[in-house]
């Protein structure tokens, strides 16, 4: 287990390597070099089946340089390369823990480094996994909603693939790539972006930067948001429109597995509509005919659409759903990935060797912490649900700031007393909680709760490739309220 | 080897893998043995003693959970010894087991009422034991009423086999034996983490959801489907009265949870959905204040702004964020009412969030 902060999984894992945050692919180059070193490389899984091998081992790696940079002992980084490396079947899960950097592209592509380095991919137990941390996040990348997709990974720059997506929608379509949610905030206050449709999303709490999400959203000339509940992000909508949840609707959901199950309607929607039902009312007012009798129908037009679909029908949902890809009717599903092939022209997979860049932010004297956000198990993403249990919320009543005992008797701070937390770009007022979770040096704080906005203090920095932002590191300083301070208020 | 068993239940030809047990091998012909600690999830545990059997060529009663089929094996499982054993185990735990049944949640719904109503009692001959425990409050889902626990251990292996917490355990001994947390801490701080797999598993009232009590014990019908919250997409019943949402169980027969959930999907789903806070009618922004409008008043005024604004400023001017947290088909709709209407590639979800 390789995590910064000592979670729950540290108490139960045979290693834990707690590396600082920052330093993901040092750690897994390390791990590599050790394991080549140990000549525990799979040697006829590499030949068969990969190219570019030469290139991953000619890096320079060596454990005890790993360990400057990690700050884990070399021991330990080479004792986990070894426990991995001799496993019959080891697996990969992986979270936003890898993904939530500027160099989170890197970082998952060393981890397809390690497990091809030993063969563990395309196998039952194998693979590399990423955790999905909401319910359709894979669904919703696989329906194409991305600026450069079409549904099932169908890219936009093929003009067969557009050509196809014309003839069965009727028109015309853009060619110009879009941007990402990420990029239109950057780009709205410079006027580019005038009008923006939201369903679903509560930016202003969820995204980077928070300051600038506001100014951002401000600066549009129409925003319309679709949502359960009022959220930060609808202060500033022109327009609200209520959503159904999900058991006020038919439809699916695709699991991490690529699992592809029914989401069934158990109550009526409180709002009169289910929300398939208010996008076709948006597009019908703006002159296109989207029309639709039931979500089933809406699967069998993706089917038609997407190879990786083709044998997806909500009849066949029942029971354990069907895992994608699924390409005729007859077809049943698939389970396990490049059993004999990998998705490229050639069927090899090829290793990308990539270096240890740091963090975009980084401590100084000013800033001298740094601090990782993520989220904390009772709770869900803006909280926007969560907050609304009364049981969830005696579990975890509000957002405290997580510091070592170190760095609490240096700043002069107990636990549980009220401080201000600045970066550069914000400052939120928090309660402490004094963990040994946390290493010295580094703080940890969800984004759950309204009265503590996280994100006004997270760095917007985007992983070049993925346009991911860096909420894993930004450098922040936590400051003691002086006690005439809290008196003046009290008065 | 071959990796079949034959033997004989009942007089029914019987074939099962190796390995399975007696109770297993009589369930996979619906041959019905009385069990109360016994659990497809757990490990067997034999400490109820109800699903005891005759072997032939085999001395005394065993238990049927925790032996394992062999070759040619004739068992009976409806003998009138074996039922009069059973009376009297039976018997024993009834006398500890409040005769409460008409205010339990569990009504109608409680294995302990179905093996009783299979063995038949006519009376309890032995003097009833009240055990005048409080009822344990100390969490905000569950109620623990351990007047009701009938000692099966299933909570407690479900906790540690499955969970791997260990949160509840067996405390004190003989006919002082409770089911407790180290040092009687209230579940808040003895690590706990209100997945709700012991409330499932429990055959009797003794733990039950605060929001089934009462009249709300027993729903209309439920409804199967998948977890709002993370990935993992964990298949849920969502039982149902009167248009409400009063419970939530994971489904025991999805490959994907087996039968497990966690706080959030079972505790977290019913009350968001019936918040007051709700949305149910669309807001419009009127003189900065955002107003109750209607569904047409709201609708044409989106469609008329996107227009205006993609005529004025082009079709790249314009732009959609769909959900990670919506249906597949809503965001196959989303992006292509981003393409066909807006006529942009202007389209994201959240996943790099």
């Amino acid at each position: 287990m390789a995590d910064p902060r000592k979670t729950e999984l540290a108490d139960v894992a045979d290693i834990w390597l707690n590396l600082w945050p920052g330093s993901n692919v040092a750690l897994l180059n390390g791990m590599m070099q050790a394991i080549i070193k140990e000549g525990l490389e799979n040697k006829a899984f590499i030949a068969q089946r990969t190219e570019n091998f030469d290139e991953l081992n000619k890096a320079d790696y060596p454990p005890e340089m790993v360990s400057k940079i990690t700050r884990v002992p070399a021991e330990k980084i080479v004792e986990a390369a070894l426990l991995y490396a001799r496993a019959a079947k080891a697996m990969i899960i992986y979270g936003l823990g890898i993904t939530h950097h500027t160099t989170g592209t890197d970082g998952v592509m060393s981890l397809g480094n390690l497990a091809l380095l030993t063969g563990n991919i395309g196998r039952r137990s194998t693979g590399v996994m990423p955790m999905r941390g909401q319910s359709n996040v894979q669904g919703a990348c696989d329906m194409g909603a991305l600026p450069n997709m079409y549904l099932g990974y169908q890219p936009i720059s093929d003009s067969e693939v557009r050509t196809k997506f014309e003839k069965a929608w009727g028109l015309s379509l853009p060619q110009k790539p879009g941007l990402t949610s990420c990029e239109m905030i950057e780009t709205m206050q410079q006027g580019k972006i005038k009008g923006l449709y939201i369903l679903g999303e509560d930016p202003c709490q969820t995204d980077p930067d928070t300051d600038k999400v506001r100014r951002s959203l401000e600066s549009l000339d129409f925003l319309v948001v679709q949502e359960l509940f009022l959220t930060e992000t609808t202060n500033y909508a022109d327009v609200v429109l209520p959503a159904a949840s999900f058991a006020e609707c038919n439809g699916t959901f695709t699991s991490g597995e690529r699992r592809i199950q029914r989401v069934r309607k158990a109550i009526a929607p409180l709002c009169g509509k289910e929300n398939w039902q208010t996008i076709c009312l948006i597009a019908q007012a703006m002159g296109y005919p989207m029309s639709y009798s039931n979500p089933a129908e809406i699967m069998d037009e993706i089917s038609s659409l997407a190879p990786i679909f083709g044998g997806v029908s909500f009849k066949r949902l029942e029971g354990n759903g069907l895992q994608w890809p699924c390409p005729t009717p007859g077809h049943p599903g698939t389970e396990i990935m490049y059993t004999e092939k990998f998705s490229r022209p050639n069927g090899l997979a090829k290793f990308n060797q990539v270096d240890h860049k740091p963090s975009a932010e980084q401590p100084d004297d000013r800033y001298p912490l740094i601090l990782t956000t993520g989220r904390r198990r009772e709770h869900y993403d803006s909280g926007s649900m969560t907050r609304r249990c009364q049981g969830i919320l005696q579990v975890w009543p509000e957002e405290k700031i997580e510091i070592s005992p170190m760095d609490a008797q240096e700043l002069d701070i107990i636990d549980g007393e009220e401080v201000v937390v600045r970066s550069r770009r914000g400052k939120v007022k928090v309660k402490v909680r004094v963990t040994d979770k946390s290493p010295r040096g580094v703080a940890f704080m969800a984004f759950h709760y309204q009265d503590a906005l996280t994100n006004l203090l997270t760095n917007p920095a985007l992983d070049p490739i993925a346009k991911t932002p860096e909420y894993k590191v930004c450098a922040i300083c936590v400051e003691k309220i002086p006690q005439e301070a809290k008196e003046v208020v009290r008065k | 080897m071959d990796s079949m068993i034959s033997l004989t239940i009942d007089n029914r030809e019987v074939e099962v893998k190796r390995g399975a047990s007696v109770l297993e091998a009589a369930q996979s012909v619906g041959v019905y043995i009385p069990t109360l600690c016994y659990h497809p999830s757990l490990e067997p545990f034999g400490a109820c003693r109800l699903c005891v059997v005759e072997i032939e060529k085999m001395r005394g009663f065993p238990t049927s959970c925790t032996t394992p089929v062999a070759e040619g094996m004739v068992v009976h499982t409806d003998t009138p010894q074996l039922q009069q054993l059973r009376r009297s185990i039976l018997e024993l735990i009834l006398t500890e087991h409040p005769q409460t049944c008409l205010t339990c949640p569990k009504n109608l719904n409680c294995e302990l009422q179905r093996v009783a109503q299979y063995i038949g009692l006519n009376e309890i001959s032995l003097p009833q034991l009240y055990k005048e425990l409080p009822v344990k409050e100390d969490n905000p889902f569950f109620y623990r009423d351990y007047n009701l626990c009938i000692l099966c251990g299933r909570c407690v292996r479900v906790c540690q086999e499955i969970r791997g917490v260990g949160a509840v355990a067996f405390t004190y001994r003989g006919s002082q034996a409770l089911i407790g947390t180290a040092f009687d801490l209230p579940l808040l701080q003895a690590g706990c983490q209100f997945c709700g797999a012991c409330i499932d598993v429990c055959p009797t009232g003794a733990l039950i959801e605060r929001s089934r009590r009462g009249w709300q014990a027993l729903p209309e019908r439920s409804v199967l489907t998948t977890c709002p919250y993370c990935g993992v997409g964990c298949q849920l019943r969502l039982e149902i009265k009167k248009g409400r949402i009063i419970g939530v169980t994971p489904e025991l027969e999805a490959v994907v949870n087996q039968g497990q959930a966690c706080v959030k999907g079972r505790f977290g789903i019913a009350e968001p959905i019936h918040h007051p806070d709700r949305l149910t009618t669309p807001l419009v922004r009127r003189n900065g204040k955002l107003e109750e409008a209607t569904w047409e008043e709201a609708i044409s005024q989106v469609a008329q702004r996107f227009t205006e604004i993609k005529e004025r400023y082009g079709p790249d001017s314009l732009g959609a964020f769909s959900s990670s947290r919506c249906t597949n088909e809503e965001n196959y709709l989303v992006q292509k009412l981003a393409r066909t209407c807006f006529g942009t590639n202007n389209v994201d979800n959240c996943a790099r969030i």
